[in-house]
């Protein structure tokens, strides 16, 4: 069995776990039957509790689904404090269903899984120690990797029940009405756990902040709550933004940067009232420095600002350069912080934000998005969850989500150290190469051939040489050479899943 | 030489020759020369390594059409015959004298370029040379310095050396350079080559960097050396030729080549002779104009 990209799927899986193949990237118009989490009925004066086992006991049972949200990222304190209390309790075959993993979780994760407590697990991604457990063979079940939009939408098909939720936020009362901008650990936007606070039998919230009810404004709200544990710390302040959000003086990504910059700008898009998503890391917020400048130049105020968000594109908010924000989940502390002080910072959840089955989400609204990747091949199909090793060492995010937008800009330099980044197949696809429209490298840019108008509008631009993509794959190869192929044993241990829950590639356990 | 005094100077960025992934990029920020360092970026154990690896980038990296020189060491060093064979026998188009401090040091240099290009059978005179003025008895001889070599393509004040050899260092203003500055501007054009300007290495000062870059080509001066690809923009701005300029250039090019259609040796515009200096003059402003993108490929101004 193949999917519409070429890749070669499992067929005992795929028929095991009921699933079809990836074949396009349009969504159509179904009708789908949205699923209602159980209530437990309460007038809400007795969530307080002061310990985690006694919410475990009364809660878990083996073969249940769990879940956690990635907002505080390695800051995150709940997630261990959690878990260690699930495995000394001896319960087994869980399914774990975050809203992705970060590193500071590997080593609970691994000892969950070695321990049969975990025995499932479905993510946007991993990276490091777990990444490589799991792609050594660690984990007997497939891991399921899926975009932020389509966790939003599996939970709302009932793909993945969540049991209970674990959700740590910075404050919440006594009746659980919680948000991310109050309190020591602060995040922002609460964007992916509100999947879960709506979508879970069990709600559970951990914090070290109950302040005095009602506690506004609540992003979770005391309707969807069951228990309010009070834990001496949930996070890290410190690294709960990630660092990546300085600004880069690397002039490599500068050059990059500028570029993307070009292509927004000479593009049928850049005009009064357009919206973008720039992401994090280094040359994504240089990009939103070039775009500030272009957009003063021509005159020119965004309708909104998308996705995950960081203190530069705030301040584009504050200085009215942009009208709006969307945000489903803030890098670094000035986001957060700005999100209670400006009221046209929008916490949007992952529905809203990216899920395909709904009645329009932002994404579809989306102009411009810059995105990145571990590799893109010929094809324009995108990697961002396996290195150059096989090994898995990424997450999906909101990739194939944001890559619906109008104009879907890559930017990667077209070699890393001695690997290439732009190669003729790419080790796992994630996005698919029909959603993707210019790739941005320093050497120049290529187009999708499909975008003839884009081709007509990106070409003579003085500074932005235009090649072929194959050319400037053989560019790359021209200058590291053509690795090995990889070796991989027959055995899956991960499903990509596209962002309407078809399965788009698989990926198999590396040889030692 | 005279196709060398067309070429485009306007930055010449440093790269470490030991830094595999600095020279690896060297060629994506539009330098007009690249200048591979074996000498002071160097450390002494590294000396043979980072010769090899410029050899080898040489021989497999495309740097488009950036000219490429690389720093030796310098002659009173073990590295330095190593050194200017490698180079030559890489191909590589200018070997950069560091320290020149008399018109010797520069014909020892030409003869054991000829040696080289003999022995590993690159045609003869195609190794181009140049100096770098880093002292007061550099900057007192420069005149000499610059037409030392028919190879000569350039000379460069380097003035972290020069201005500790002056008993100073660098202000911001720069007035401690003004001698030597205005030495190595005038010796370079007396001998018919470029001039380069030293590096300015506070990234952070911007504005500092603008201000000496317009000072320096107010004065003259080809271009500047880099430390940073994140100049380069900057410099190119500076050097960037005014639309009235470039009309005006445009029209002393329509005049050269209506005077070579009608055969004639007198070169004409709006009924007044147009000599050399404008000729020369308007051609050096179409070829910025190419080199920043202002006009097409025909000459016409492209507005903004």
């Amino acid at each position: 069995m193949k999917s519409k990209v070429n890749r070669e799927l499992p067929d005992d899986l795929m028929k095991q776990l009921n699933y079809q193949p990836f074949e396009t990237t349009e969504i159509g118009n179904p009708e789908i039957q949205r699923v209602a989490p159980k209530v437990h009925v309460s007038t809400g004066d007795d969530k307080i509790v002061d310990s985690i086992k006694k919410v475990v006991d009364e809660t878990l049972e083996d073969g249940m689904t769990i879940s956690f949200h990635h907002h505080f990222r390695n800051g995150d304190y709940v997630f261990n404090k959690v878990m260690r209390v699930i495995i000394d309790a001896g319960i087994k075959n869980l399914t774990l269903a975050p809203s992705s993993l970060t590193g500071v979780m590997n080593d609970m994760v691994i000892e969950a899984i070695k321990a049969g407590t975990i025995t499932n697990i479905t993510s946007s991604g991993m990276r490091g120690s777990l990444g490589d457990f799991v792609s050594h063979g660690g984990l007997k079940n497939p891991v399921i990797f899926r975009s932020h939009g389509n966790r939003a939408r599996s939970i709302e098909h009932g793909d993945i029940k969540i049991d209970v939720a674990f959700l740590g936020v910075p404050s919440a009362d006594r009746l659980g009405n919680a948000n991310g901008m109050k309190g020591d650990a602060v995040f922002g936007s609460l964007g992916y756990a509100l999947m879960d606070a709506q979508y879970a039998d069990k709600v559970v919230l951990l914090t070290d902040n109950i302040v005095d009810y009602p506690n506004t404004p609540a992003s979770i709200k005391q309707t969807q709550v069951d228990y309010v544990v009070k834990v001496d710390k949930v996070g890290d302040p410190d690294k709960i933004g990630s660092g990546a959000t300085r600004f880069t003086k690397d002039p490599k990504e500068l050059k990059i940067a500028s570029m993307v910059n070009d292509v927004i700008t000479h593009s049928p898009y850049f005009k009064d009232g357009f919206s973008f998503q720039t992401g994090s890391g280094g040359a994504a917020l240089a990009v939103t420095r070039y775009l500030r400048q272009a957009m003063i130049d021509n005159q020119i105020k965004a309708s909104f600002a998308l996705g995950g968000i960081t203190k530069p594109t705030t301040d584009l908010l504050n200085e009215g350069l942009v009208k709006k924000v969307m945000d489903v989940q803030d890098f670094d502390k000035g986001a957060a912080d700005s999100m209670h002080t400006n009221g046209d910072q929008q916490e949007i959840d992952a529905s809203w934000y990216a899920d395909p089955d709904n009645k329009g989400a932002m994404v579809d609204q989306l102009d411009v998005v810059i995105l990145s990747a571990l590799e893109i091949d010929t094809k324009f199909n995108v990697n961002v969850m396996t290195g150059s090793d096989g090994v898995i060492r990424g997450a999906i995010g909101g990739h194939q989500d944001a890559a619906t937008g109008k104009l879907t800009i890559i930017s990667a330099p077209l070699v890393r150290g001695r690997i290439a980044t732009v190669v003729p197949d790419v080790t796992t696809v994630v996005t698919p190469g029909d959603s993707v429209d210019v790739l941005v490298t320093e050497f120049g840019i290529a187009i999708n051939p499909k975008r003839t108008d884009l081709l007509d509008a990106l070409s003579n631009i003085p500074g932005l040489p235009v090649y072929k993509i194959e050319d400037l794959q053989k560019m790359a190869e021209k200058r590291v050479g053509t690795p090995k192929p990889l070796e991989y044993t027959d055995r899956t241990v991960a499903l990509i899943e596209y962002r309407d829950g078809t399965v788009i590639d698989s990926i198999k356990q590396v040889k030692d | 030489m005279a196709e060398n005094e067309e070429r485009l100077r306007r930055t010449m960025m440093f790269v470490p020759g030991n830094n595999p992934a600095m020279v690896k990029d060297a060629g994506i920020y539009g330098a007009d020369s690249i200048m591979f360092d074996l000498e002071d970026s160097v450390s002494l154990p590294e000396k043979d390594a980072a010769r090899v690896l410029v050899y080898e980038a040489l021989q497999t990296q495309d740097y488009g059409n950036a000219e490429l020189v690389v720093r030796v060491n310098g002659q009173d060093t073990p590295f330095y015959d190593n050194d200017v064979k490698a180079m030559v026998k890489a191909g590589i188009d200018v070997i950069r004298l560091p320290k020149a401090e008399s018109p010797e040091m520069v014909e020892k240099l030409d003869q054991d370029i000829a040696a080289a290009e003999k022995q590993f059978g690159r045609e003869a005179g195609s190794t181009h040379l140049m100096a770098a003025i880093e002292s007061a008895k550099g900057v007192l001889r420069a005149a000499d310095i610059a037409a030392s070599s028919d190879r000569m393509i350039g000379i460069a004040l380097s003035a972290e050396d020069y201005t500790t050899d002056m008993k100073t260092h660098r202000y911001p203003d720069g007035k401690e350079l003004e001698f030597a500055r205005n030495m190595v501007l005038h010796a370079a054009r007396a001998a018919g080559v470029a001039a380069f300007d030293t590096v300015f290495t506070n990234m952070d000062d911007t504005e500092g960097f603008y201000r000496e870059t317009e000072y320096i080509h107010q004065l003259g001066f080809d271009g500047k050396s880099l430390v940073n690809p994140r100049q380069i923009p900057m410099v190119n701005k500076v050097y960037e030729p005014k639309a009235a300029e470039i009309k005006n250039a445009k029209n002393v090019i329509n005049a050269i080549q209506e005077a070579k259609l009608k055969g004639s040796g007198v070169i004409s515009m709006n009924g007044q002779m147009v000599d050399r200096p404008v000729v020369l003059r308007a051609q050096r402003v179409m070829s910025l104009a190419k080199a920043s993108n202002l006009v097409d490929e025909e000459g016409n101004y492209l507005e903004k």
